[in-house]
């Protein structure tokens, strides 16, 4: 069992950057997330800390070892693949018991950590099949099995669910969770699903382009993102961004306002200076429709979900806006709507897209 | 699972015939007609050119062909029952031609020729053949089969394995192990005879060189004892490529990801060929393995061009025998009868190398 750091890790391909400088600290028996869309290198770190990438610059701890130049198999990771690379001659009792059998594990206690590792995972009567007589469930149980009988300090997972269908998904979604709490070993799982990460994560690590936008808890980033990136990554639908002017600015105040916001007055936010150019954020889950008016537009779209009402709507600057109003919600496409939100609750960004 | 029916051919089964025709045509004229022919022709003493009418002989080109018997002769002994010894202390014996010329007591041994003998105690044993050639070729056949669909597959895996990295110049290696494929077996046994030959040949002075002059030259194709070695290491070096690529291509549908997780478990690279290549390449393995045995039953152009037999009948194949009867000889039937032979071994150890081979479920 360890905890992991990353020092101003890089990855390059040839003239290629596809990390550039990560910094991380993992504790010990943390269950952590990269998330972000495909291609942000959040697989290719993965991959390096298990050893199957060479780390091109930075340093890598697992424990307190330095691990840049040890071998995959000596690093004491295991890896949940997102095509579950299970061997498809063996059972799943030589699947699950091939790292012990490499190990010349003794055959009774070999025995003993698959029958174990079965039974955690409810597959004890699966084990003499095939991985192709297996089902999509089946087979990522099976290669969870085969990371937990060995034991390793840290878990690996590359996008485990993301060939299984949905109802399964969050089955086996649960699963995990259950299975981090039971062992209590570190893990890093990788996802370009946010609700895997929102729900799963001790702490998510946000990445685009190779470089750590944000780290920290699901609700820490779902309240306070960093930057406009992470605002529209996380939280679905994802958050409303209207363009502000800084139209007034006294001692401990602000006002901000727009042609499609009626002007709001806050408490003074450090680096604001008068007559900038913000980007105001604000969740589709903290618009409501109390009578008061902040923010109206033209209906252009309404779903309904039974529990709440999803509505479009364009405002006269042509920003669409969208709202997730609780329960059923009496209004008609083309309807004039009248929006409201708590002031406190909103983000606000720079220029740079930085959260201020 | 119910299959949309292809309804315009359906409707129109003379369209349908009618482009399957020249197919169907073509392949009755040049496999199924010959096929036929062979068989029939071997049960009768069809000669290609004759005068004679053709009979239906039945069996009696493959008794003639496949006839063994075995003859075990005691040494002469004088009336006390003392062993003969010659001057230079070696046993007498009778002679083998007394058996088997219009010997009433031997029937079965009748026109036979000796092909194998060794002493057995004091006793020599014979195995007689009605048809001494034939059994040399089908001798050296198998002998032949047996050492090339190992070798020839072990070296294209090993070639396969070295190819099948993601090395800067790794394209170099590849066409260079596949070129001999391309180039045509005459050519190719043309340029060994070379290579092979007992004056100067290539392989002589390159021997010959590397040990400083200690290598005596050997005329490879000239020596009963080397000649077969000689065109057996020959066909490897020309089909090891093509059996290569094909190894290459089964080794290439085995997802990385299953090397990964076996780094990760701790595989040593013995162990991940062991238990993720080679169980990836079981239905490969079959192919290779029947393909390259049928080749190697096929073997003639290498014969024709470097030996044509000899010699003392030393590199004699079946293929080879089968062509110098039905045209050398003109007696078609007799060659005919060969290719049956052939055909009933080759699918006879097709059939148990799949079934050796065939999937096994616990």
């Amino acid at each position: 069992m360890a905890g992991l750091s990353l020092t101003n890790i890089h990855k390059s391909y040839g003239k290629v950057d596809v990390i550039k400088g990560v910094d991380l600290t993992i504790e010990h028996g943390e269950f952590v997330v990269f998330v972000g869309p495909s291609g942000c290198g959040k697989s290719t770190l993965l991959r390096m800390i298990a050893g199957l990438e060479d780390i091109t610059e930075g340093e890598l701890k697992i424990g307190d070892r330095v691990v840049n130049q040890v071998q995959p198999r000596d690093r004491g990771v295991a890896m949940v693949f997102q095509s579950y690379a299970l061997y498809p001659h063996m059972t799943v009792y030589d699947n699950v018991g091939f790292g012990l059998l490499l190990a010349k594990t003794p055959k009774p206690e070999r025995d003993a950590k698959i029958m174990e590792a079965a039974r955690i995972l409810q597959m004890e009567h699966l084990l003499d099949r095939k991985p192709a007589q297996l089902s999509g469930g089946q087979r990522q149980r099976v290669a969870i099995g085969r990371a937990i009988v060995r034991k390793p300090d840290v878990f690996l997972f590359d996008e485990p669910l993301s060939n299984l269908d949905a109802s399964l998904r969050l089955d086996m979604r649960s699963e995990i969770s259950k299975l981090h709490n039971s062992l209590g070993a570190t893990m890093i799982y990788v996802t370009h699903d946010q609700v895997e990460a929102m729900t799963l994560a001790d702490k998510i690590v946000v990445l685009n382009g190779g470089v750590v936008q944000q780290v920290g808890s699901p609700l820490e980033l779902y309240h306070k993102p960093a930057n406009l990136f992470v605002a529209g990554f996380i939280g679905s639908p994802k958050m409303n961004l209207l363009p502000v002017k800084v139209t007034d600015l006294s001692a401990d105040t602000m006002t901000l306002a727009s042609e499609a916001l009626e002007p709001i007055t806050l408490p003074r936010r450090d680096g604001i200076g008068q007559g900038d150019s913000l980007t105001l954020g604000v969740r589709p889950h903290q618009l409501l429709k109390d009578g008061t008016k902040r923010i109206a537009g033209k209906v252009d779209l309404v779903e309904r979900l039974g529990n709440e009402t999803i509505i479009s709507a364009i405002l006269p600057s042509g920003e669409t806006v969208l709202a997730a109003l609780a329960g059923d919600v009496a209004i008609a496409l083309n309807d004039d709507i009248a929006l409201n939100f708590d002031p406190d609750e909103i983000c606000l960004f720079n220029a740079e897209g930085n959260a201020v | 699972m119910k299959l949309t029916p292809t309804k315009s051919l359906q409707n129109h089964p003379l369209a349908g015939w009618s482009l399957a025709g020249p197919a169907i045509f073509l392949i009755t004229l040049f496999l199924i007609v010959p096929f036929i022919l062979a068989f029939t022709l071997s049960f009768t003493n069809q000669r290609l050119i004759s005068p004679n009418p053709t009979e239906f002989v039945g069996m009696r080109n493959f008794e003639q062909l496949l006839g063994v018997g075995t003859l075990v002769l005691q040494p002469e002994t004088d009336e006390a029952g003392a062993l003969v010894r010659d001057a230079t202390g070696e046993l007498s014996y009778p002679r083998v031609r007394d058996y088997t010329r219009n010997n009433a007591d031997y029937p079965q041994l009748d026109g036979k020729r000796e092909w194998l003998s060794w002493n057995w105690g004091d006793a020599k044993v014979y195995v007689l053949a009605s048809d001494v050639v034939f059994m040399k070729a089908l001798g050296n056949t198998f002998l032949f089969v047996l050492f090339v669909a190992p070798i020839q597959a072990g070296l294209a895996l090993l070639l396969a394995v070295l190819i099948n990295q993601k090395l800067k110049g790794i394209n170099i290696f590849r066409a260079i192990y596949f070129m001999p494929v391309v180039v045509s077996i005459v050519v190719v046994s043309l340029l060994w005879r070379f290579i092979y030959s007992g004056q100067s040949g290539l392989l002589n002075n390159m021997l010959g060189f590397l040990s400083f002059g200690a290598f005596k030259p050997v005329d490879w194709l000239g020596n009963p004892a080397t000649a077969l070695w000689s065109i057996l290491a020959m066909s490897v070096w020309q089909g090891v490529g093509f059996h290569m690529v094909i190894w290459l291509s089964g080794l290439q549908t085995i997802p990385a990801s299953l090397y990964e997780a076996a780094d990760i478990e701790g595989a040593t690279t013995w162990q991940k060929f062991r238990y993720v290549t080679w169980p990836g390449l079981r239905n490969t393995a079959v192919l290779i393995l029947i393909v390259i045995t049928m080749q190697a039953f096929s073997l003639f152009s290498q014969i024709d061009v470097m030996t044509g037999g000899g010699p003392v009948d030393s590199t004699q194949t079946m293929v080879f025998q089968a062509v110098e009867r039905g045209y050398g000889q003109q007696n078609i039937a007799g060659g005919s009868a060969i290719s049956v032979i052939l055909f009933l071994i080759v699918l006879t150890i097709s059939m148990a190398q799949r079934y050796l081979t065939r999937e096994r479920n616990r």
